[in-house]
Order: structure tokens, then C-alpha cells, then sequence
């Protein structure tokens, strides 16, 4: 089992006290897989998925990545764990915005320590980006950002790919087109898939589906 | 409505109080350093006014010798009983103890009523006034420096500018030896009619018409002008904390502007809104400004009192008044220097779309358009600077190719850095590395104002520590050379001096007559000097450039040496023929140097001196002797004499005195540099803060990649420092040139010397230490909040409402 | 009679180069001399000045006329005042000079001071030949060596818009004051030396911003040197010299002290003879005022002297003769009606 959560409680403080975001959360993924997480607006889908990452942790419970409980790591660990492990695909796209789309695409697997120039040709190649290389961020469509960060996150060659509604920003068409190539690339790197949507019709073209309600998964 | 407005936009600096502070701290400190300058410079005026003011001779004529050289009382009998209103005065130096002051005296009886700004001699004053010992009139500063001292009776009269003692003029006849003579006479400005024609009565008397700025204020005007480049330079640093808080603030405040617009409120109205904040706090800050200035200017003015003391010989009191001038001036120049600095940001607010989508990042963003026209303002400036350089002249030519090139450098400043920041981003391997170049480089129009400040203050830093440098090398040098006697000895009296002289003749090896007088040599004040012929002249003196034989056709009574500031100041030359006080003339055959005086100065033959100004005053000599037996002899010839400690004085006495006036002649420019390095500092440190809240869109995504937040932190403290140590790198050869400016335009307009540039770079090093710790401590905070930032507000980033 | 002592003492008092040298005065005088009764006048030294008395002066007016009939008045006065009883040469004698000159139109007040120091040349009296003068202005002796060094003089001043030169002419005798000269001016003793020559025949010139204008008249000068002040309650007085077409002269003064007065009076005959009155013997009314320079003063006056059948009108000249010096006071020409008819001068200090 590549992921596997067990018992998550998240709170967030408010102004009105404690928010229990996620109230004990079960969940796993095999590698390999992919799994869609639904819930309406505010339900916690993007807290869940950036606990997973590492970039957050959770008040109770343990989250094992590849074996290892990475609830209670250093932020030392914890880096080096989204650097080489997970890869991450938002709805805003997150470029770097000083550099260009070259560097951009090679960005992380440059800090995993696994170029691959190879693999980088292809993926720019799959991707539609080979034209627009050495322009930036800001001189390219959104459909085009968002593929230069399924680029970015997928030249790493993470274990798991997490993407939070990684086409909401897109009209339907392209946003389509995007996933479809997310997908087949995710199937052709061989790593596990765990995508935030609330569209049904994207969440059924994946392995498997849950929906998270009121902190719970239903 | 209006009122709402007001509240909304008011509201915006109750939640970022830092961002207030900045713009409040950046005003107050520019109008600080402004107002000091301004309050220094006014007291300074103001008492040369005093002393131009005083016995009217602002508002009245006189009548003077051509050659400033002493007349006899007499005419003034002549021209009262040919019917002229003339009243006389008799002015000169001397010295009570070791307080030097200007004696003046006057004849109350005769004295123009625009003459008499001080009451003196009123009722039964008038007796002790005429009759011996006479009672001297001074300003309560002065008065008391007398306290100690050996005077006739000292009254106090406020209004009498310091250094200056009056006292009736017959006793000051006697205290300046000089018995039934008189310096000029006063012109009342009513003359009866039928008077005898002046040539007949009076001839070789001129007019001289009333001015109102006397020779001290022609003589330090340079100085002044100097604290004043310097104090604006430190405004306009201070200048760009202001512009960039009030363009973050305008820039975050866009919705609140759109929002209102879109409630219907004009846009005339929401300008005017907020350029009514924006004078709130224009006020507020100068109010604190001003006050702060006094405070640093009484820090600094009794410094700079010394200097004017030291090197013009002006009498500026220690102690500051509060002019309501200053206030006035530094309001004013808050005010209009925040309009200023919000022009840009007012401008595009008139323009802004109603509905234009909201652009965070661009005020920060500047275009490829605009970092050209900047290119080409540099250029335009700099090129500005090198045609002022070959073809200007005067000081205000100085001062403006100084300000060309310093704008012209600030404003390249960001072209320079982009090149190179994007050659380093080529070098370096690896991504962090290149990340980490091309986002200094993206960070560079947000934070180019401060460092386009911080360039200012780091070359003008540069530039005054190699212009002061490259004259203390050559100063103790040319001191060397001047002070080549052993000891120096002033007599009370001729008796005395002629007594010393005796002594002195079998007990030393050389006793060389320092005597002098004073006139007008081509219009301008300067003192006659006789030397003897002796090789402690032939060997040592600093000739700038001379004929053959110099000092032969000294010696042979047919020559003059001038000073250099003579020599510039008339264009003239060797060769060249002078007019010296009592008609005679004498031809050019050198020049030398003479650093830190600032009137001029002529060496002719002891014999020809005695020859044609047979009444100078002969207290002064210069002792050779064994180094040695120096002190030995002078301890012998103070006690032989009974003479007071300070009227013998050692060669290393006079050099301590005079690197002592020259240190704290830079005293204040050093301390203004510093003071201006600070507020750069500041700059760049608001800048960074504001910066800092923007920065976290571009952070985010390195972090989710897979950096902590701590190093993450320490790039952000490099990029601080990494700028800063480039803006160095650019401001030492803009320093170099602006003391290049200095020393070869600058001092020879100001002072009439050229100096020669020397280099230093231990105090570069220096300097550049103290930038990056000044850099450094501006990118620490917000370095430490990014590192102590809790992971919600970086994820903040990703949230999907943004 | 002393009464322009009062003019000096106050005039010097208020002029702040001067005053305190007079603040001694109210005491008895500090190693100043005193005039004594019976000291006979010693010509020609006595024109000269007494530099150990406090005060002295040499007080000159004029009744001139023009061809065309109009009238002008002159006035030349040059004080002395001594800080110290001693002259000593150079800035440090304490022997101070002050000089007032006045040129009355019947339109025009013209007035000029100055002020000197002595001891260095620029103001100062000799006795013979006789010369008084500060600065340009001078009032210098011409006469032949047997005569009096005052007989004849040559009289000049000169201010910002106007000067005169005048040539003097005694047509009689010295005249001396009180008893042979000795002029006893209070009740508790106080006097002064005091000549007079009432009897000068003048010609000359004036010179107005018009133009010169060749004039002839009258004139009479007072010398007069004390140490000693007049009592404090006086506030001022009024002062009159009148010459009578008959030839003869009358000088006459009141003190104003706030209760009745003080009046005193000399008769010079025609032939230089002087006949003193007792006190009170003189009448002076004020019959009309005029706001001159911001005060009320009187400018026609009834004056009467029975004992010698004397009850004229006196009317000014001009009434603006006011002389704007550092101690401002009135004095100008004057022309009187009655039972005589005449010239002559009237001064009025005090008025507030
Ligand atoms: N840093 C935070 N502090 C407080 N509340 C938060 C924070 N982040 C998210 N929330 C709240 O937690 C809930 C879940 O947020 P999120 O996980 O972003 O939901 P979703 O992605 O499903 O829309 C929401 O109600 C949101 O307002
Ligand atoms: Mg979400």
C-alpha cells in the first residue's frame, strides 16, 4: 500500500472556535492507482490532500507514504519527502514565475536529483509545450500553465501525484484535453493518482471515487 | 459619502501599522535631515548677517581705501567740517589671552542711527565709555569667554554677532596700536547740502555701497552650499522610503478604490480624498521632522561652528535658535515632497479603469518599456554631467555635474543590475542557483528605489571619504612642509618682541620675522606677509610653481609669491603684475599652496614689507633650532619674558591645532553620510517589508517543491545581501568620480585649491561591510517571518478563492 | 535768566548719547565750578568756552526779511556739555557738542542737528579771533582787533534741504544779564554767567529747495554757562526776545510749574542800557492754540510789562515752527501789535 491514512482529525482555529475539518479520516491507495476525493465546496478536500503532501499536519492520526508514518517529521524530512516523492498539480498552476518554461518543466526533477533530458523532451513533446519553451509563465495560455505544471510535477517522476482540481481553472474543453493527457502520462510513469474534484463526470474516469462530508468520508 | 470614503481608506493604515511607520519614519527622518541642515545653515546666516548687519552696514554706504589699508582720523575731521555725515570705525584683530576677537570702535556721537543696532554708551555709560581703560560691549558669549582673560570692563549687549567686542574708538586705537587711525568711515544715508566735493576733501576714499551679505558670507557660501547638497541628497533618499510605502499602499488599497468608485464616488473626489491623507500625514511627519532635525542640528552645529571659526575665521554661535524659517521650510518640504513622491501613484489612480481586472503584482512589475526610458534618462544625465565637466564653470556648475551624475548613475542603476544578475543567473548551476538569480532578478523593480537610495548614499559615502582622505594625505604633507620652524613666538608688545628677538639671536639658529598686514589685493581681502631670506623658506616652502630663482628676486625686493586660491580665484600668473595696499606693485614670480585659509595671501621680502607698510605690526618670529633643544628654549623664553603658554608654540602644537580644525571640518559631512546610509538602510528596509507580504505567491510553489521554509529564509537574506553588495560594487566608481568632482571642480571653485585624488580602498572595504550589515539587517525580519511563517498562510496560496 | 538751561537739561537728558553726563546735575556739582556773584566778565576770553561748567552755550536767532517783504526766521545754537570738569585733547575729553540751526518760512519749518565730541577737532569754541562750530556749520568772529571778538560774525549752517550764511553787524553793546552778568535764576540761589548782544544788523542768504533768497534783519546771540539746574516742579516755560521798531529790547520768560508761574523780564534801552524787572512784573496770556506735531501750543499771546507801558499781541510767524530734534520743542519768529510794534522771537517747551 503506497498511502494510507488512518484516523485523520484536522481543526482549524476560527473566530468562532475550533473548525473540525477532517474527523477521522481511514483512507489508502495502491501504487499504480488513482483514486478521485469529491465533496462539495469547504468540505476539506484540499486540506486532506495537503496534509498528504506534507505540507500540513494533522492534529491526530498517521499518514503512511511508502511505508513510513510522515505524521511528526522534521520540516527538513517533510521537504525532502514532496522534493522526491510526491507531485503536486494546483487549480492556480503555481509557476515559478521568473522562470521560464525549460526551467520551470525541469524545476523539480532538477531538485529530486533525477534529470532525465530524455523523459523532459517527451514529456514537453506530449504536452504541447515544445513551441513555447523558453517563453514564461505570464505569455502562456492558462491550458498551457496548467500542462507545464503536470510537466513540472510529472519530470520528477513522484510515487503519488496529488492534484487539487487541476482543471477548475480551465473551460471544459481544454480542461478535458488536460486530463486526459494527466492521466494517460500519471498511467505511463506508474504512479499513484489522488485528484480533488467536484465534477462526478472527471471523478468517474478514475479508479476509484470518495466524497468527503461534514469532516467524514462517505 | 465623502466621509465614508475618508474612513475606508483611513482604515487601510489601521491594519498595517508597520506600513505607516515606514512612510511616517521615512517623511519625518528626510525632513530631519533636511531641517538640520536648513536650522544649521540659518544660525550660521543669521550671524553673518548679524555681522554684516552690524553698524547698518547692510543699509549704509562707506568710505573706504582701495586697498583696505587703515586711513588717518584726520579726514574724518576734514570731511565732517566740509559738511559730509560720516561717522568712523576702526576695526582690527587682537587678542585677550588666547581669545582672539574682531575689536571694533565706533564714536557713539556720530554713529548713523541705522547703525546702532545695540545700545551701548546709553546715559551714564557714556563717561567710563570715552575715558580710559574704556569698557568693551559683547555678545553674553563672548563676554563670558572673556571672563578669564585680561580686558577693560566687559558689558553684555545681545545682538552683537559673537567674536566681536565694540568699544569706543579712541580706546580701540590704543588696544590695536594704532593711534589716530581709522578703517573706513559710515555714510549717513541723509547729507546736508552745499558739502564740498569728495575727491577735494578726501581724495583716494572710495564708496563702497552698503551690500548685504559681508565677505564671511561670500567666503563660507561654498560651505554651505555643500551641507546643502548634502542635506537634499539625504531628503531625496529619504524620499524613495516614502514613494515606495505610498505605492504599496495605493496598490493594495486598488479593490477599496474600485469599490468606491463603483458606489458612485467621482474620482476627482477620491483623489482629492486622498491627497487630503496623504497632507495629514505630510504634516505630521514634517511637525516630527522639524523637531528632529534641532535635535541633530545641535548635535552637529558646534562642530561646524568650529569649522567656521577654524577655516573662515567666522564667528557662528554654538547654540541653536528655533526660526520659525526652518519650521516653516521644513513643512513645506515635507509636503511637497510627499506630493511628489505620490505624483505617480495619484497619476495612475486618475487613470485607473473602473472595471480593469485587479493586477497585484504590477506596480512591482516594471515594463521592459519603462527600465529603457530609465536607460535613456541615465544616459541623457550622465552624458549632461560629462558636458558640464568639460565646458561648465563656477560652484553651481560643480554642484549640478555632481547632481547629473548622481542621478544619472542612480537611474542606470537597475539597467546595470539586471545585466548583471542575468549574466550570474547564466554562470551558476543547478536550480536553486538559477532560481535564485532569475528571482533576484524579477525582485529587482520592486526593490530598485531603495537600492537606487542605497547607491546614492553608499557613492556619496564613497566619494566624500576619498575627497577628505586624498586631503588630510595631502594637508599633513603641505603642513610638513609649511611649519618647518621649530617654535613660534608672539610678543605683546614691540618693546618686547624686539627684546625676544635679542635673546633669541645667540640661543637659536634663526629667528625669522612673521609679520604681516591686511588690505584688498584685486578687490578681495589678503594678507601681505614678509619673509626673510632663509633657507627654511628655500628648502621647504610649497611652491605650486615659480620662476627660476624664486626666492632671489624675494629676497631682491622685485617679486611676489602668491597663494593658489589668490592665483585661481584673479586667473593670475606668473609674470602677471599685482596692485598691493598702498598703490606699489609687484610682479608675479610663484604660487603656493595654502590649504585651509580662505582669503588670499602675499609673500614679498621682509625689507620690501617694512619698506612700504612701515607701521606693520612686528610681534611675531619663527625659531629655528636643534629639534631637540626646542622645548628647552621655549620654557627659557617663557620664563625670561613671563610670556603666557600660548604665545610660544611648538611646530607639533600648531600641526595637532590644525589636523584638529581640519578633522572636525569633516566632521559633519561624515556624519551626515552616515546619517544618510542609515535612512538608505531604512529604505531598503521598508521596501523589503512591503515586499515581503507579495512574496509569498512566488515562495509557495518552491516550498510545496520541496524547500523548507528556513532556507527559503536564508535565500531571501542572501538576495538582500547579494543586491546590496552589487549596489556597492556600482557606487565605488560613482563615488570615485563624484570625489574627482569634488577635489578638481568643487574645492577649486570653493576654496581655490586643486587636490590630488588618492585611493583607499581599506576604506571601501570598510564601507562595504557596513552596507551589507546594513542590508542585511533590513532582510533579516523579513526573512525571519518567512522562516517562523506558520504552513496555513503559505497554503493560503493555493487556496482556490484567491 | 537761565531759562534754555532747562532746554539743554532736558534736551540732553533725552538723547541717549548724552543724558546721564546731566544726571548729576539735581546734586551739587561734583567738582564743577559755580558761578559766583561779582566775578567781572573777562573779554575776550570769556566768548570762549568754560569747559569746567557743565553747560554752556552760544544761542543765536534772527528776524530777517526778503526784497519782496516776507518774513524768515534763523535760529544757530551750539550747546557744550562736559561729562568731566577738564578738556582733554583727543577721543577721551569729556566736553560733548550739540548743534541745533532753524530756518522758519511762513510756511516751511526747516531744522538740522548734530552732535560731536570734543578734543579732536570736529566742534568747539576759540575766544579770538572768536569761532564757534561743529562739523560745517560755524559762527565765525570778523571783527577788526580793537573791537569785540562778537561784534561782527559770519554765520553759516546747513541742513538736508536748506542752509544760510549770514553776515552779523553789532550796532551796540554787550549786554549783561542779571547783576553785571551774574543771573540768579531761583529763589534757592541757582545762577549762571550770561551775556547778551541784542543789537546785530544781518544780511545774508538763505537757500530753500526754491531757490536762494538775499535777506536783511536783525539778530541777537546769548552766551550763557552754568553748572547748576532749574528746581524740578518747572514743566516748561515760554521765552520771548522782542525788538521794537523803537530800538529798544525786551527779553521775558515764564516757568510753568503747575501753580501760578514764574515771569522775569530785562529792558535793554535803545542804547544798551539793561533795566531788569522784578519777578512778576511780566504778564504773558495765551489768547489762541494750535495742534502743532500732535500737541496743543499756544500761537498768539497777549504780553504786558506796565512798568513800562508795554500790552502787545503776539502772533507767530508760522505756527509749525517746530524743531523736530531729538528733544522737540517750538521756536520761531514772531510779530506783535499793541501799544509797540515789532519782531522777535518766542521758544515754548513742555507742552504735551
Ligand atoms: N488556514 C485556515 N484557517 C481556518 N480555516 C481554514 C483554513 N484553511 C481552510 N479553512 C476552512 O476549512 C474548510 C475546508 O477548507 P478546504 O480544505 O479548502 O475545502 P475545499 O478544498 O473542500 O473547498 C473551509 O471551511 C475553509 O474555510
Ligand atoms: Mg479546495
Amino acid at each position: 500500500m503506497l498511502l494510507r491514512l488512518h484516523q485523520i482529525d484536522k481543526f482549524y482555529p476560527t473566530g468562532e472556535g475550533p473548525l473540525h475539518v477532517l474527523n477521522g479520516i481511514d483512507l489508502s491507495l495502491e501504487a499504480g492507482k488513482s483514486l478521485a476525493l469529491t465533496g462539495e465546496s469547504g468540505s476539506g478536500k484540499s486540506t486532506l490532500l495537503h496534509l498528504v503532501a506534507g505540507l500540513d499536519s494533522p492534529d491526530a492520526g498517521e499518514i503512511h507514504l511508502g511505508g513510513t508514518n510522515i505524521v511528526g517529521l522534521n520540516d527538513t524530512a517533510l521537504a525532502a519527502l514532496r522534493r522526491a516523492t510526491v507531485g503536486l498539480v494546483f487549480q492556480q498552476f503555481n509557476l515559478i514565475p521568473s522562470l521560464d518554461v525549460a526551467a520551470n518543466l525541469a524545476f523539480q526533477a532538477r531538485l529530486a536529483g533525477r534529470p532525465d533530458p530524455a523523459w523532459l523532451k517527451v514529456l514537453a513533446k506530449r504536452l504541447g509545450l515544445a513551441q513555447v519553451l523558453t517563453r514564461y509563465p505570464e505569455q502562456l495560455s492558462a491550458g498551457q500553465q496548467q500542462r507545464v505544471a503536470i510537466g513540472r510535477t510529472l519530470a520528477a517522476r513522484p510515487r503519488l501525484v496529488l492534484a487539487d482540481e487541476p482543471t477548475g481553472n480551465l473551460d471544459e474543453a481544454t480542461g478535458d484535453a488536460v486530463l486526459d493527457l494527466m492521466l494517460s502520462l500519471v498511467a505511463e510513469t506508474g504512479a499513484a493518482l489522488l485528484m480533488v474534484t467536484h465534477s462526478n463526470r472527471l471523478a468517474n474516469r478514475l479508479n476509484a471515487r470518495v466524497h468527503l462530508h461534514a469532516g467524514r468520508l462517505v | 459619502m465623502v466621509w465614508t470614503g475618508l474612513t475606508a481608506l483611513l482604515s487601510h493604515w489601521r491594519r498595517r501599522p508597520v506600513q505607516l511607520a515606514m512612510l511616517l519614519l521615512g517623511l519625518s527622518l528626510a525632513t530631519a535631515l533636511w531641517s538640520a541642515v536648513q536650522a544649521i545653515n540659518g544660525e550660521a546666516r543669521a550671524s553673518y548677517d548679524r555681522a554684516a548687519a552690524i553698524l547698518g552696514q547692510d543699509r549704509l554706504a562707506q568710505l573706504v581705501r582701495e586697498d583696505g589699508a587703515r586711513m588717518d582720523q584726520q579726514v574724518f575731521v576734514r570731511l565732517r567740517r566740509a559738511g559730509w555725515l560720516v561717522s568712523p570705525v576702526i576695526e582690527g584683530e587682537m587678542r585677550f589671552g588666547d581669545v582672539r576677537l574682531r575689536v571694533l570702535g565706533i564714536d557713539p556721537l556720530t554713529l548713523p542711527p541705522q547703525a546702532q543696532q545695540v545700545n551701548v554708551a546709553v546715559g551714564d555709560e557714556l563717561l567710563p565709555f570715552i575715558t580710559a581703560p574704556g569698557v568693551l560691549y559683547a555678545a553674553p558669549e563672548t563676554a563670558t569667554r572673556l571672563t578669564e582673560q585680561a580686558t577693560p570692563p566687559v558689558r553684555v549687549a545681545e545682538g552683537l554677532p559673537p567674536g566681536t567686542v565694540l568699544t569706543d574708538i579712541g580706546q580701540a586705537q590704543v588696544l590695536l596700536g594704532a593711534k589716530d587711525k581709522i578703517s573706513r568711515l559710515l555714510l549717513w544715508p541723509d547729507q546736508p547740502i552745499g558739502r564740498a566735493p569728495l575727491k577735494v576733501t578726501a581724495p583716494g576714499l572710495t564708496l563702497r555701497q552698503p551690500s548685504e551679505t559681508g565677505d564671511l558670507a561670500r567666503l563660507t557660501d561654498s560651505f554651505h552650499l555643500n551641507l546643502t547638497a548634502f542635506g537634499f541628497l539625504a531628503f531625496a533618499v529619504g524620499l524613495f522610503i516614502v514613494h515606495s510605502a505610498i505605492g504599496l499602499a495605493f496598490e493594495q488599497r486598488r479593490q477599496v478604490f474600485r469599490t468606491l468608485r463603483a458606489l458612485g464616488l467621482p474620482a476627482r473626489v477620491l483623489v482629492l480624498l486622498l491627497i487630503a491623507e496623504l497632507l495629514i500625514f505630510a504634516l505630521l511627519a514634517g511637525l516630527v521632522g522639524v523637531a528632529l532635525g534641532y535635535v541633530v542640528a545641535s548635535a552637529l552645529l558646534p562642530d561646524v561652528a568650529a569649522t567656521l571659526r577654524g577655516l573662515y575665521g567666522a564667528d557662528v554661535p554654538g547654540t541653536l535658535s528655533i526660526r520659525p524659517a526652518v519650521w516653516a521650510a521644513g513643512l513645506a518640504i515635507a509636503v511637497i515632497g510627499t506630493l511628489v513622491a505620490a505624483a505617480q501613484s495619484l497619476w495612475r489612480l486618475w487613470h485607473l479603469p473602473l472595471l480593469a481586472a485587479a493586477q497585484p503584482r504590477a506596480w512591482a512589475r516594471a515594463s521592459e518599456r519603462a527600465l529603457r526610458a530609465q536607460g535613456v534618462a541615465a544616459m541623457v544625465l550622465l552624458l549632461t554631467a560629462a558636458g558640464i565637466a568639460q565646458f561648465g564653470s563656477g560652484l553651481e556648475a560643480g554642484f549640478a555635474l555632481l547632481a547629473a551624475l548622481l542621478l544619472g548613475a542612480a537611474l542606470a542603476l537597475p539597467l546595470v543590475l539586471t545585466g548583471i544578475l542575468q549574466l550570474g543567473g547564466r554562470l551558476v548551476r543547478g536550480p536553486l542557483a538559477e532560481w535564485f538569480w532569475a528571482d533576484t532578478r524579477q525582485q529587482l523593480p520592486g526593490l530598485s528605489l531603495a537600492l537606487m537610495a542605497l547607491l546614492l548614499a553608499l557613492a556619496a559615502n564613497v566619494g566624500v571619504s576619498t575627497m577628505v582622505s586624498s586631503f588630510r594625505l595631502t594637508f599633513t604633507g603641505w603642513l610638513d612642509q609649511r611649519l618647518a620652524a621649530e617654535l613660534y613666538v608672539t610678543a605683546r608688545t614691540e618693546a618686547e618682541a624686539t627684546a625676544i628677538h635679542d635673546w633669541l639671536a645667540q640661543r637659536s639658529d634663526a629667528v625669522l620675522p612673521i609679520w604681516s598686514v591686511e588690505g584688498r589685493v584685486a578687490g578681495q581681502p589678503a594678507a601681505i606677509y614678509g619673509v626673510a631670506d632663509h633657507a627654511t623658506y628655500r628648502d621647504n616652502w610649497p611652491i605650486l610653481s615659480a620662476v627660476p630663482e624664486v626666492w632671489d628676486r624675494i629676497a631682491a625686493g622685485d617679486g611676489a609669491l602668491i597663494n593658489e586660491q589668490l592665483a585661481r580665484r584673479q586667473e593670475l600668473g606668473l609674470g602677471d603684475q599685482i596692485t598691493l595696499p598702498g598703490g606699489w606693485r609687484a610682479s608675479i614670480v610663484g604660487v603656493y599652496s595654502d590649504y585651509g585659509n580662505p582669503i588670499g595671501q602675499v609673500i614679498i621680502g621682509i625689507d620690501t614689507l617694512v619698506q612700504h607698510y612701515p607701521d606693520v605690526s612686528r610681534l611675531r618670529y619663527a625659531i629655528r633650532i636643534a629639534p631637540g633643544k626646542a622645548e628647552a628654549l621655549a620654557a627659557g623664553l617663557r620664563a625670561q619674558f613671563g610670556l603666557p603658554a600660548q604665545n610660544v608654540i611648538d611646530q607639533a602644537g600648531i600641526k595637532v591645532f590644525s589636523l584638529k580644525v581640519f578633522e572636525r571640518t569633516f566632521r559633519v559631512t561624515a556624519a551626515l553620510n552616515v546619517l544618510t546610509l542609515g535612512v538608505a538602510g531604512l529604505a531598503m528596509f521598508a521596501s523589503l517589508m512591503t515586499l515581503s507580504g507579495m512574496r509569498l505567491p512566488q515562495l509557495a510553489p518552491v516550498w510545496a517543491m520541496g524547500l523548507t521554509r528556513r532556507h527559503l529564509a536564508w535565500l531571501e537574506l542572501s538576495r538582500g545581501l547579494l543586491l546590496a553588495a552589487l549596489t556597492m560594487l556600482a557606487a565605488v566608481p560613482v563615488g570615485i568620480a563624484l570625489a574627482f568632482v569634488l577635489l578638481a571642480v568643487v574645492n577649486v571653485e570653493a576654496f581655490g585649491w586643486r587636490l590630488p585624488m588618492h585611493l583607499f580602498p581599506g576604506d571601501w572595504a570598510r564601507l562595504a561591510a557596513l552596507a551589507l550589515l546594513a542590508a542585511g539587517l533590513a532582510a533579516a525580519a523579513p526573512a525571519w517571518r518567512l522562516a517562523r511563517l506558520s504552513p496555513s498562510d503559505l497554503l493560503k496560496v493555493f487556496a482556490h478563492e484567491r | 535768566m537761565s531759562v534754555r538751561a532747562l532746554l539743554i537739561y532736558m534736551c540732553l537728558a533725552a538723547a541717549p548719547a548724552f543724558g546721564q553726563g546731566f544726571a548729576g546735575l539735581g546734586t551739587e556739582a561734583d567738582g564743577f565750578s559755580v558761578p559766583q556773584p561779582g566775578t567781572a566778565f573777562n573779554f575776550p576770553a570769556d566768548h570762549g568756552p568754560h569747559p569746567g561748567y557743565r553747560i554752556e552755550w552760544w544761542y543765536l536767532t534772527a528776524n530777517l526779511q526778503a526784497a519782496d517783504g516776507a518774513d524768515y526766521g534763523v535760529q544757530w545754537t551750539l550747546f557744550r556739555s562736559a561729562l568731566a570738569p577738564v578738556e582733554r585733547s583727543g577721543w577721551s575729553s569729556p566736553q560733548l557738542w550739540m548743534g541745533h540751526a532753524g530756518l522758519t518760512t511762513q510756511t516751511h519749518q526747516f531744522v538740522a542737528e548734530r552732535s560731536a565730541r570734543g578734543g579732536i577737532g570736529q566742534a568747539g569754541v576759540t575766544a579770538a579771533p572768536f569761532a564757534a562750530w561743529i562739523d560745517n556749520w560755524q559762527m565765525a568772529g570778523r571783527a577788526l582787533p580793537e573791537a569785540d571778538a562778537l561784534s561782527a560774525l559770519d554765520l553759516r549752517a546747513a541742513g538736508r534741504a536748506f542752509s544760510y550764511e549770514l553776515a552779523l553787524d553789532a550796532k551796540g553793546p554787550l549786554v549783561p544779564q542779571g547783576v553785571q552778568g551774574y543771573s540768579v535764576k531761583s529763589e534757592k540761589g541757582q545762577a549762571s554767567y550770561y551775556y547778551s548782544q541784542p543789537f546785530y544788523h544781518v544780511t545774508g542768504t538763505l537757500t530753500l529747495p526754491a531757490g536762494a533768497i538775499a535777506v536783511t534783519g536783525q539778530a541777537w546771540l546769548d552766551h550763557e554757562w552754568s553748572s547748576q539746574p532749574l528746581a524740578e516742579d518747572q514743566t516748561g516755560w515760554d521765552w520771548f526776545s522782542l525788538h521794537f521798531d523803537s530800538g529798544e529790547k525786551m527779553m521775558g520768560f515764564r516757568l510753568r510749574d503747575g501753580g501760578a508761574g514764574f515771569t522775569s523780564a530785562t529792558w535793554i534801552k535803545a542804547d544798551g542800557r539793561p533795566q531788569p524787572q522784578a519777578p512778576g512784573a511780566l504778564r504773558v496770556t495765551p489768547l489762541e492754540t494750535a495742534a502743532v506735531a500732535g500737541r496743543s501750543v499756544p500761537i498768539r499771546w497777549r504780553v504786558q510789562l506796565p512798568e513800562k507801558g508795554v500790552d502787545v499781541t503776539i502772533r507767530t510767524l508760522n505756527p509749525e515752527a517746530w524743531m523736530d530734534t531729538r528733544f522737540p520743542y517750538w521756536e520761531g519768529p514772531i510779530r506783535f501789535e499793541g501799544t509797540h510794534a515789532g519782531r522777535g522771537y518766542l521758544e515754548m517747551t513742555g507742552y504735551e
